[in-house]
């Protein structure tokens, strides 16, 4: 399997991803460059956290025109598995390729913290080795986390079942003390509505190593491994999560 | 042209302006002035420390590179360096909280990967005035935003650091920055020219009128139109560092360096002299070619710019094409802008027309050194005297106590009974509880969150150990070792009596690493006083010195490299003299790291070291009788070194679950800060009575509170507590068990009596609204 990581030239975990990928779990990774124009035969690509040019005008915003984003795009309509970690994600929202917009965090701080999050939906290459309810403890760091989306364009989400994680306390619960950036329906990560895209903001590449503190960010990676080494069919549809 | 007022701008003295007219042969011109004046300053000069700082140990066969690179390097095994350094970012902090510190973040990385190490973390050591005193939260908001502002976004974890709050820092805030990073030892780069006719290039931001002066600025006092000084504080551009960073490490991969060097204080000036200086030879550039960001600057605004994200570099003749491809791919524009000469002098030209020129030896190595006149302070013989007894009779009865429902912690002046009900159900004497919980929720005892949560510490995937769990540890990617680091300093105690005050920095630093399970291999200073030029603060700084040069060799830890930053005084008071400590330690086996928490219900706590209830210099004298007084603690440089050899062979043979060492507060505290983030795990613990003063009451907090050296509290599985009591026997280290781990309450019983008896849930709320609270308006 093997794992494509786009490098911005702000990107700051492509080389937790790849350490992720390449020594944790024993996979094939490469680095891409954002200049370049070829995904290097990468099975899934990942969008890293990061800054990735700065971010002084909104995140993500100039890094939609990188020339390695035309070639995400035809990968993602073909079906291939992509996922955007914090500044990754806020990249796939600048592209169109998830909907929405992160807005500055409610305290209008940065924040980094390990958090709660409730596996709403398995049925994406990203969460297929979990169970819907379980409750994984991964950290976050970001300053514009806070995710919006109209009303119109959360209900389609919430139908849609999208919406893959939430901000809960210790049991799942949701909380508003729990959701650590006012993220409207305490949104934590959404696909897009084929189900191959995920954006997250909590970093899984951070607790993959009980060294580091928590190991529930292997599903992440473990889902996605398992997915592809099922095969090209797509994994079959799950219990429908609970209701927001 | 250059009458006396000029020099004054300059901060030159007449026989300076002498000297330098006897080094040219002439009279300077306006830019070789501008050009001495900030090589002679106190900031890049050490004039007045110099010939002290001479005295430190700085080699030892662990130590790759002592100080006068840009960072300093230890050999950590495994073919590999940790380069570190501290420094400091004071007066622009004060100024421009938000940008002072942010490009004080931003100058240390510089510092380390100019030595060709990957930076992989950050520690900072900040000092402000009382909390709630006016202007305290604005300059903590805008620095800690500004740390995280530029380390996050750079993508380098911030892993720890350690903050004070007293009343001398109010006009004069102290950043002190520290950053590691790890290089192939055999790779390590210097700031050096050399070989006659190697490129001279430039790279990175464009010139602006920026920081010209900036180093000046940082030699001079403040007074009340210090506001005016703000176009000499930097902006800091974070990405464009991270290009930098990223595109230098990868021309360092390359053979094609010669050397590098960051343009910090001084700019290109310090930059080009510095590193001619060190190869021994000349260096000559054209500043038509230097990429400008304003029009129409003169040679002299060039020179002396500090614009931010500026690197110089020597590269091989013949080996340009190479270097530029490198940083055309990270959109960086390295320009050419001289060469390297083989006469020894800065030679800087416009358009082909000499501008300034200078032999470097007269910059660097020639500059003025001061021995400065020392008297010892007429303030100690006053604070020195510590008369207990009159505590007792007007100020221990009086520490009122009304619980702490709201979360707040209880204040002094709030009515209610001196005693409280604990927890227990059983009646205790109040006062110490009380004192327990308004040391707990004083700000510079209680937890900064508020503060590291702010700070990426997890980026790199490296942090083993996170900030407020003891001294900051990152594992080491492809090997099984990791990096303890800690910052110390305790200004309170400098004041004191700075000889014994800085000893006890370094030991700190050192234990706190010894805590984590790693021993102490190198050390680096960040020295921060007032102004030089008067007798007593001369003599503070000697008196620091000499105390850091003791415990240094005692602990087997060279100082490396650093910092030191004078004149930190408004309208005549100067700061605290705070000499800032960071140690760096290896742990052989990264898995077996140790924080202070306690592990698990049932552990036997073992207190190693002894306490004498050392009350002098203490928080509980500050913050509970508001009183800054007595001699600190005693320290006995040979028990500490033994205590720290045992924690390091305790922790490689897995005996203790928790270490955590006894400081600000003492044990009380301490066993306190053990329990927290546990959720809730208590502890049940007997100590000795101590006999300072007649009364017990104050001989009880003696003993709760006393800040007595050279302790750190372990916690153990209970079959292994021979064991440990076994090994500290052996290594002469005086050790008790003196109780265990379990329920939900801190309970302390002093000489058999019950002194303590709290919920660990109280005293937690109390801890972690420490700082939280004064900001809590703003959180939605």
């Amino acid at each position: 399997m093997r794992f494509g990581i786009v490098v911005f030239p702000g990107s700051n975990c492509d080389e937790d991803a790849y350490h992720a990928a390449k020594d944790v779990f024993g996979q094939d990774a490469e680095y891409i460059w954002h200049k370049d124009t070829d995904l290097k035969g990468a099975d899934i690509v990942i969008l890293p956290g990061g800054f990735a040019h700065g971010d002084y005008l909104r995140t993500g915003a100039m890094a939609r025109f990188s020339p390695i984003m035309g070639q995400v795009r035809a990968f993602v309509e073909r079906g291939g598995p992509v996922l955007g970690i914090c500044n990754g994600f806020q990249i796939l929202l600048e592209s169109g390729l998830l909907p929405g917009a992160m807005l500055r965090n409610r305290t209008l701080k940065y924040r980094c913290e390990h958090v709660h999050l409730r596996v709403e939906q398995t049925d994406t290459p990203f969460t297929s080795a979990a169970k819907v309810g379980q409750v994984l403890r991964i950290p976050i760091g970001h300053g514009e986390g806070n995710y919006f989306a109209p009303s119109d364009m959360l209900a389609t989400l919430e139908s849609n079942r999208q919406v893959i994680l939430r901000y809960t306390d210790p049991n799942g619960e949701l909380d508003p003390d729990s959701n650590p950036n006012g993220s409207v329906n305490a949104i934590a990560a959404i696909c897009n509505e084929s189900r191959n895209v995920v954006g997250m903001m909590p970093h899984p590449e951070r607790a993959c190593e009980s060294l580091l503190g928590g190991v529930d960010g292997r599903m992440i990676f473990e889902s996605v491994v398992e997915t592809l080494a099922r095969g090209p069919e797509r994994p079959a549809l799950q219990a429908v999560g609970r209701a927001f | 042209m250059i009458d006396p007022q000029v020099l004054e701008r300059h901060g030159l003295k007449p026989d300076e302006y002498e000297r330098i007219k006897q080094f040219l042969g002439r009279e300077p011109n306006l830019t070789e002035l501008g050009i001495f004046s900030v090589m002679w300053s106190e900031h890049c000069s050490y004039k007045s420390s110099r010939v002290h700082l001479k005295t430190l140990p700085t080699t030892g066969k662990q130590v790759l590179q002592g100080p006068g690179e840009n960072a300093g390097a230890v050999d950590i095994g495994d073919g590999l360096a940790a380069v570190f350094k501290i420094e400091s970012h004071n007066h622009p902090s004060f100024i421009e909280p938000y940008q002072g510190a942010a490009t004080g973040v931003g100058g240390i990385i510089r510092d380390i990967f100019t030595m060709g190490a990957r930076p992989i973390a950050l520690l900072n050591s900040l000092r402000f005035g009382s909390i709630d005193a006016p202007g305290t939260r604005r300059l903590l908001e805008g620095v800690v935003a500004g740390i995280a502002g530029y380390g996050n976004s750079i993508g380098i974890p911030t892993v720890g650091g350690e903050i004070a709050f007293e009343p001398s820092y109010a006009g004069n805030p102290l950043v002190n920055v520290f950053c590691l990073g790890i290089a192939k030892a055999s790779d390590i780069i210097k700031g050096v020219a050399s070989g006659v006719g190697n490129s001279v290039y430039y790279v990175g931001a464009k010139t602006g009128r920026d920081g010209i002066h900036g180093a000046t600025m940082a030699s001079a006092e403040f007074d009340e139109k210090s506001a005016e000084k703000r176009p000499a504080v930097q902006v800091g551009d974070p990405f464009m560092e991270k290009l930098l960073l990223e595109a230098c490490l990868e021309v360092m991969q390359t053979d094609a360096l010669v050397g590098i060097q960051d343009m910090g204080a001084a700019g290109l000036t310090c930059s080009t002299t510095e590193m001619g200086s060190r190869g021994g030879a000349g260096v000559e550039i054209d500043i038509a070619h230097v990429p400008q960001r304003e029009s129409r600057m003169t040679p002299y605004e060039i020179m002396l710019s500090e614009s931010q994200e500026r690197m110089l570099l020597v590269v091989k003749r013949g080996r340009e094409a190479e270097v530029e491809r490198i940083f055309d791919k990270w959109d960086l524009h390295a320009v050419h802008i001289g060469e390297v000469t083989s006469d020894g002098m800065l030679r800087v030209k416009d358009k082909g027309t000499v501008v300034a020129e200078i032999p470097n030896r007269a910059l660097t190595d020639e500059a003025p050194v001061y021995r400065r006149p020392m008297t010892e302070p007429e303030y100690l013989a006053e604070v020195r005297k510590l008369d207990l007894d009159v505590l007792t009779r007007d100020g221990l009865k009086a520490i009122p106590y009304s619980g702490v429902g709201d979360g707040l912690p209880p204040s002094r002046n709030a009515s209610a009974d001196h005693r409280s009900l604990g927890e227990g159900g059983q009646t205790v004497p109040g006062s110490q509880n009380t004192a327990l919980l308004l040391l707990l929720g004083s700000a510079t005892i209680g937890s900064k969150k508020w503060v590291y949560r702010q700070y990426d510490h997890m980026v790199r995937t490296n942090t083993i150990n996170y900030p407020g769990f003891g001294a900051g540890v990152v594992r080491i990617k492809g090997t099984d070792r990791a990096l303890a680091l800690s910052v110390d300093g305790n200004g309170r105690y400098c004041y004191l009596d700075p000889y014994r005050g800085a000893m006890l920095a370094v030991a700190e630093a050192a234990r706190n690493v010894a805590c984590a399970g790693a021993r102490p291999l190198g050390a680096t200073n960040c020295l921060n006083f007032g102004n030089p030029e008067r007798p007593a603060i001369m003599w503070q700084f000697a008196k620091t010195v000499e105390g850091i040069g003791a415990a240094c060799r005692a602990l087997d830890v060279p100082i490396t490299g650093g910092n030191v930053s004078l004149y930190n005084e408004t309208d005549g008071k100067a700061i605290y003299p705070t000499p800032v400590i960071g140690v760096v330690g290896l742990l052989e086996h990264a898995d077996r790291v140790v924080s202070r928490r306690f592990h698990r219900s049932g552990d036997a706590i073992i207190l190693l070291g002894e306490g004498h209830g050392e009350l002098g210099g203490s928080e509980y004298l500050k913050v509970v009788h508001d009183l800054v007084r007595g001699g600190p603690p005693s320290i006995d440089l040979d028990a500490e070194r033994a205590l720290q050899d045992l924690l390091v062979t305790l922790a490689t043979e897995r005996l203790i679950h928790s270490a955590h060492d006894c400081s600000d507060g003492g044990l009380a505290v301490t066993l306190a800060e053990c329990c927290f983030d546990t959720e809730g795990m208590g502890a049940d613990v007997s100590i000795p009575g101590v006999e300072i003063t007649r009364d017990p009451a104050l001989n009880t907090a003696a003993a709760l509170f006393g800040e007595s050296a050279s302790r750190v509290l372990v916690s153990v599985v209970p079959e292994s507590a021979t064991a440990v009591l076994e090994r500290a026997a052996a290594a002469n280290v005086p050790a008790r068990m003196i109780g265990q781990t379990g329920g939900n309450l801190l309970r302390i019983a002093v000489a058999g009596q019950m002194a303590v008896d709290l919920s660990i849930h109280e005293a937690e709320r109390v801890w972690n609204a420490a700082i939280e609270r004064y900001f809590a308006k703003r959180v939605a």
